[in-house]
């Protein structure tokens, strides 16, 4: 009876020896708070964001084991308005300051904890096989042109009718060539991205978007057209956490490995311009609120 | 007697258990209503309805709904008495096709759309040899619409159909009636109360149309802006427009369901030309 009872416990110990190694490595590998359970990490993000962030959500939960990044892409305007409905989220990346200030007034996001991270500049598209001729920024003027431009309220599509004002401004485009351009717009698309794909498609003749969104696979099917600077609006991205988060750590680390070197490397890959540093920003919401963002 | 004056069917008890178990969800159907509602001044309507935007979305959101309407009854009539009359192979398969819209999302009809008639595409291409374009134009609109409302107009002229006994088209027949006399005098003044709640409830569906609209027609103020779409647009600038016009669309669609309920109340089930 007794050694039965031995050989039973031996028997359970070099079972529980044989389980140890298998379940030790994920135990030391990461704090045991973290590996608890898994945790979700909301991010709202602007849509133009989408291929870059695919990349960091990547990164990021290969450092973090048991967090999965669960993002929101959409025009910031949209995002904007669900945090302000009360949408659940940790985290809200911008693609202007006007949206990251509705965020800020519905009280969603603290006053001045948002950071510039990354900048993005507007460029002219056209189908890569494209019939109509436009060579120049002048061309978007020519009688018949199919323009696709994002509507108002999407912070890319007012950058181009910024764009469009800066030109009127200007003595060799005029105040003519603005009306003209309007004249051609044949739709105000709710989100940049279905900008890209309408005249990828080639129902529009050209577009405007931003450089990130013709960075890899959807540039094959379109060619750009440079804006210059004097013209060209530079659009700068806040980031912030969300102040009722429940992950209010995790959400700092995410949005601190956005503006480490890594994820600004990762950014830069994608065609946007790194947050510090270059000569011109300009951005027409900057007088709204910037002075509280560094 | 043994009951006591219970009589189950006169005079029903007012909370008993089935109301209490469907209350949840008929407060789920009427909640979002009365939120939206409640938000709504008669003052705010009236003076939203006045600007110019609003206005251009309804005007074309009528325009191009009865267009809708037009081209499904001229298109539908004749596929729905084929489906009714006649047997064939691969009925069903047609009868699938034509349900299909009703239930694809309509994202992806406007993507099929947009690869079927935009410039590049399979049909788009060859009329944009003869100079047409219809991508961004109100055709594009009326296309879009009639490809995902005109399903309701066929199944309920196909049951109208159905149920016009043929004894009576075929005494017709007998005394010598031709087949479009036929069709026209008796066939369709039979199965009108289908026909017209089918037309009714296509061009409420083609008010509403937003999906394929905003892929294949796109946005464009007064142009290709139907209400569906500039409540979606105008939700994120203007919140009044996005009330003004979801009130418009839901007294709209009240109207049209009590209409095509009450027409259908009238089609004859066992039906004769008196009726």
């Amino acid at each position: 009876m007794k050694r039965d009872l031995a050989s039973i416990l031996a028997a359970a110990a070099l079972l529980l020896a044989a389980c140890a190694p298998a379940a030790t490595p994920a135990l030391t590998a990461v704090p045991p708070s973290a590996a608890a359970q898994p945790v979700d990490l909301t991010v709202f993000a602007a849509a133009s964001l989408t291929d870059a962030y695919a990349e960091i959500k990547t990164n990021f939960e290969a450092a973090h084991p048991g967090v999965t990044v669960i993002y929101n892409f959409g025009g910031s305007n949209a995002l904007a308005q669900q945090l302000g409905e009360g949408a659940p989220a940790d985290v809200f990346a911008s693609a202007n300051s006007r949206q990251m200030e509705v965020a800020v007034e519905s009280g969603r996001v603290a006053p001045e904890s948002a950071q510039v991270f990354v900048r993005n500049r507007l460029v002219v598209i056209t189908p890569a096989d494209s019939t109509a001729d436009v060579a120049t920024l002048r061309d978007l003027a020519n009688p018949g042109l199919k323009l696709i431009l994002a509507a108002r309220d999407v912070p890319v599509g007012q950058y181009s009718l910024d764009f469009l004002d800066k030109a009127a401004a200007d003595a060799s485009f005029g105040a003519v060539f603005k009306d003209a351009v309007l004249a051609n717009v044949v739709s105000y698309e709710d989100n940049v991205r279905s900008v890209l794909t309408k005249v990828a498609l080639g129902e529009g003749d050209a577009g405007i978007v931003y450089t990130s969104d013709i960075v890899g696979d959807p540039a094959k099917d379109v060619v750009s057209l440079e804006i210059p600077d004097a013209l060209n609006t530079i659009a700068t991205y806040p980031i912030a956490p969300v102040v009722d988060s429940a992950r209010a750590e995790l959400a700092r680390a995410f949005i601190d490995y956005v503006l480490s070197a890594e994820g600004q490397a990762i950014l830069e890959n994608y065609g946007f311009l790194p947050a510090g540093g270059g000569s011109q920003v300009s951005h027409p919401a900057a007088s709204l609120s910037e002075s509280g963002w560094r | 007697m043994r009951l006591g004056g219970y009589r189950p069917s006169s005079r029903p008890r007012r909370f008993d258990g089935l109301w209490l178990v469907n209350a949840p969800f008929l407060l789920f159907l009427i909640l979002p209503l009365g939120a939206l509602l409640s938000r709504v001044s008669v003052d705010q309507l009236a003076a939203t309805l006045v600007r110019e935007e609003v206005y251009r979305a309804i005007s074309l959101s009528l325009t191009t709904a009865s267009m809708s309407v037009l081209i499904t009854i001229v298109f539908g009539t004749p596929l729905a008495y084929l489906m009714a009359r006649r047997t064939f192979r691969l009925k069903r398969v047609l009868d699938t096709l034509i349900d299909l819209p009703t239930v694809l999302p309509p994202a992806v009809a406007g993507v099929a759309l947009l690869l079927a008639f935009g410039r590049r595409g399979i049909v788009g291409s060859l009329l944009e040899d003869w100079g047409l374009s219809i991508a961004f134009t109100q055709t594009a609109v009326v296309i879009a619409q009639t490809f995902i409302a005109a399903p309701l107009y066929i199944k309920s002229a196909l049951v109208g159909f159905t149920a016009v006994e043929r004894e009576f088209e075929q005494s017709a027949t007998l005394d010598g009636a031709g087949s479009w006399a036929v069709f026209r005098l008796i066939t369709v003044p039979l199965a009108w109360p289908a026909l017209l709640s089918g037309a009714v409830l296509t061009w409420a569906r083609a008010l509403g149309e937003f999906g394929a609209t905003i892929i294949f027609a796109g946005n464009y103020p007064g142009r290709t802006q139907t209400m569906p779409l500039a409540i979606y647009i105008g939700f994120e600038l203007d919140l009044d427009v996005a009330l003004t016009l979801s009130v418009i669309l839901i007294a709209s669609s009240c109207l049209v369901l009590i209409v095509a309920k009450g027409l259908l109340q009238r089609q004859p089930v066992e039906n004769g030309p008196g009726d």
